[in-house]
């Protein structure tokens, strides 16, 4: 399979990286100053292509590889990734569910607690000298809070299961009811808002869910109700939220992704009522590796006639 | 009004030192029909002064932990016949002293265990997925220039240790089990009603754990439970959170291990010698630090001063105590 040219978007895992050089010819897009050259060089050689969350297979990149056979996504999300043409031209396309489910409803929870709690504040309170001064104001309590879940997908579930052991009564907005779940179902993502002390965004990124949380979200969250992003940049209107924010009709949010990283807005950087982190949802060693035993194993599937181990299209 | 008739005064109970929860929520915090506040903190005179210039003798008192309740105390208030404190913890009281004085004494109860159970949890996911290092780092705009930041450790089937199974150590368990953590504990007594594993030591616990959570109280015999060896088991893995109290561990050696990377990582709400913290702990990324707030979330406090009305009302009625501890 050496020859097999596979196309790796940019940097994502250098365990993975090894264990694709080891199999095939691994092309690194990011390494290459002139795309188009290096597409144009290398287009009847490549036969798959290795995506995340940041770069995947849009309609230029499929048009552009002719031998394309198969868009293998270093993440569960295939926002970036053209499904409809893939499914057109026969490329097949596997993710990586399933084994980054825990971490990210694991980091969901945490996020909740370092917001309601200030423990980010808190930890640069005596990093600073102030607990010498005096104590840390009052935090909110998170034991007993209504969580509400955007998505009661695998993730959405997830983060549901922990927040209960928390006592959290928990609500959910999804595009059907789902009959088998002891949830309090909402028919809109608004009421959802109203409804509920912490809202979370745990859905896909598609076009029906870009800006699912507008401004009418936000306002019905109001100034005691917090928002947990760890979805995708795209689902919150992020203007809005900046705004939102600044004026204090939002209690607070915690946010994993962006709609434009790494770039984070500016005025969110001094605000003590926000968590920011950098896309690190399925960010710990033991998942990142499953992750990249997943890409490679679709990949040896694919290439050895054997059926794909997490196909998608 | 301070009288119900011409012959009756209402108890009073002195407040030595402003509660955070009065800030917040004012002189309701602990008010009541049935006793009246004595407030030290809003006189100018030193404590014994003040007393003394009271024409009518304090019966209870609120201790914080920030106002032990020494034997030399309880001699400045000679009528004292309960003591409340406003935490769980009296190891800042001389119970030996209200022992034989005949001075009961409350305290906190469970006012504050989801709060600190939640803090427990929250300070476990922060240093095993970074979260406080990385709202640093992007914060301080790092994220575009340095690209992705290091990976941290998945919490799904990790093994915790829980020193201490009471309310807290309990509600720390039962939160914890839902990330797909592998619950032990260690306590005074087995408790043959939980399905965790049991360890009489804590040194074999620690061997056998990724993370201890230290939820016991502070006496005698677990002063500097958490020493060398128990560090020397947890591993160059392993970590630590700690929201009980300081002494519990030995906090020289556990800096000691932090610094030269025999520890993963800590999350600490208490410290041997608050409001100081070791400043070797501020070079440390795996390390979160919080103030000895685990405990102060708003709905808690109003929970608190519940209880610490109640107790107050129970004991000048002739009831029983909510929350006895003597």
């Amino acid at each position: 399979m050496e020859s097999i040219g596979v196309l790796m978007m940019c940097p994502m895992s250098s365990y993975l990286e090894n264990e694709l050089q080891k199999r095939f010819n691994l092309l690194r897009f990011w390494t290459s100053p002139e795309k188009s050259v290096f597409l144009e060089t290398h287009r009847n050689s490549i036969r798959a292509v290795v995506g995340n969350a940041f770069a995947g297979a849009d309609a230029q990149l499929i048009n552009d590889l002719p031998k394309l056979e198969i868009v293998s996504s270093f993440s569960v999300g295939l926002d970036k990734i053209d499904l409809g043409i893939c499914k057109d031209k026969g490329i097949r396309v596997t993710n990586t569910p399933d084994v980054l489910t825990e971490d990210v409803a694991d980091l969901a929870i945490g996020l909740i607690i370092a917001l309601l709690r200030r423990l980010c504040e808190c930890d640069r309170y005596v990093r600073s000298g102030k607990w010498k001064q005096g104590d840390f104001k009052l935090t909110t309590k998170f034991s007993g809070k209504s969580v509400g879940i955007i998505g009661l997908g695998r993730i959405g579930t997830a983060i549901a299961k922990r927040a209960e052991a928390f006592s959290c009564p928990i609500n959910y907005y999804s595009r059907t009811v789902k009959p088998d779940v002891a949830y309090k179902y909402y028919p809109t993502v608004v009421d959802l808002a109203k409804n509920s002390d912490i809202l979370v965004v745990a859905c896909p990124l598609s076009d029906e869910t870009r800006h699912i949380v507008n401004r009418q979200v936000m306002d019905a969250l109001g100034p005691k109700g917090v928002l947990i992003n760890i979805g995708r940049g795209p689902h919150v209107d992020e203007q809005e939220l900046v705004k939102a924010l600044t004026e204090g009709r939002l209690g607070g949010a915690a946010l994993d992704v962006f709609e434009k990283e790494p770039h984070v807005p500016e005025e969110l950087f001094g605000l003590e009522n926000v968590v920011l982190l950098p896309h690190v949802g399925s960010g710990t060693v033991e998942t990142r590796n499953a992750m990249a035993d997943l890409v490679v194993g679709n990949l040896e599937a694919h290439f050895s006639g054997k059926s794909l181990l997490t196909p998608v299209v | 009004m301070t009288t119900t008739s011409f012959t009756q005064v209402l108890p009073r109970v002195l407040f030595v030192n402003r509660h955070a929860a009065m800030g917040v929520l004012g002189d309701s915090f602990v008010a009541s029909t049935k006793f009246e506040i004595l407030k030290a903190f809003e006189s100018p005179l030193l404590l014994p002064e003040f007393l003394a210039d009271q024409s009518h003798p304090v019966s209870a008192i609120i201790a914080p932990v920030a106002v032990p309740v020494t034997a030399d105390l309880i001699r400045l208030l000679p009528n004292l016949r309960l003591v409340v404190t406003t935490s769980t913890g009296v190891d800042h009281v001389d119970l030996v002293e209200c022992r034989r004085r005949g001075i009961s004494v409350a305290n906190a109860g469970s006012s504050y265990s989801e709060d600190v159970a939640d803090t427990a949890v929250g300070l476990l996911i922060d240093v095993f997925r970074r979260i406080s290092a990385a709202n640093r780092f992007v914060k301080q705009r790092l994220w575009p220039l340095k690209g992705d930041y290091p990976l941290g450790s998945k919490l799904g089937r990790k093994r915790i240790g829980v020193v201490g199974l009471g309310s807290i150590g309990s509600m720390v368990a039962t939160r914890l089990e839902a990330f797909g953590c592998q619950i032990s504990y260690s306590s005074r007594n087995r408790k043959p009603s939980v399905p965790y594993h049991y360890y009489m030591d804590v040194q074999e616990m620690a061997s056998n754990s990724d993370a201890l959570v230290i939820c016991c109280e502070l006496n005698d015999k677990t002063f500097h439970l958490i020493n060398r060896d128990v560090f020397a088991a947890l591993g160059k893995q392993g970590v630590i959170v700690n929201v009980a109290r300081g002494g519990i561990v030995d906090e020289d050696e556990m800096v000691r291990c932090l610094r030269e990377g025999e520890i993963g990582g800590a999350g600490l709400d208490v410290f041997e010698d608050e409001p100081n913290v070791p400043k070797e702990l501020f070079e440390l990324d795996n390390v979160v630090l919080s103030p000895h707030c685990a405990y102060t979330s708003l709905e808690g406090l109003e929970q608190l001063g519940k209880v610490l009305v109640g107790n107050i009302e129970a004991f000048f009625s002739n009831k029983p105590l909510l929350t006895p501890v003597l």
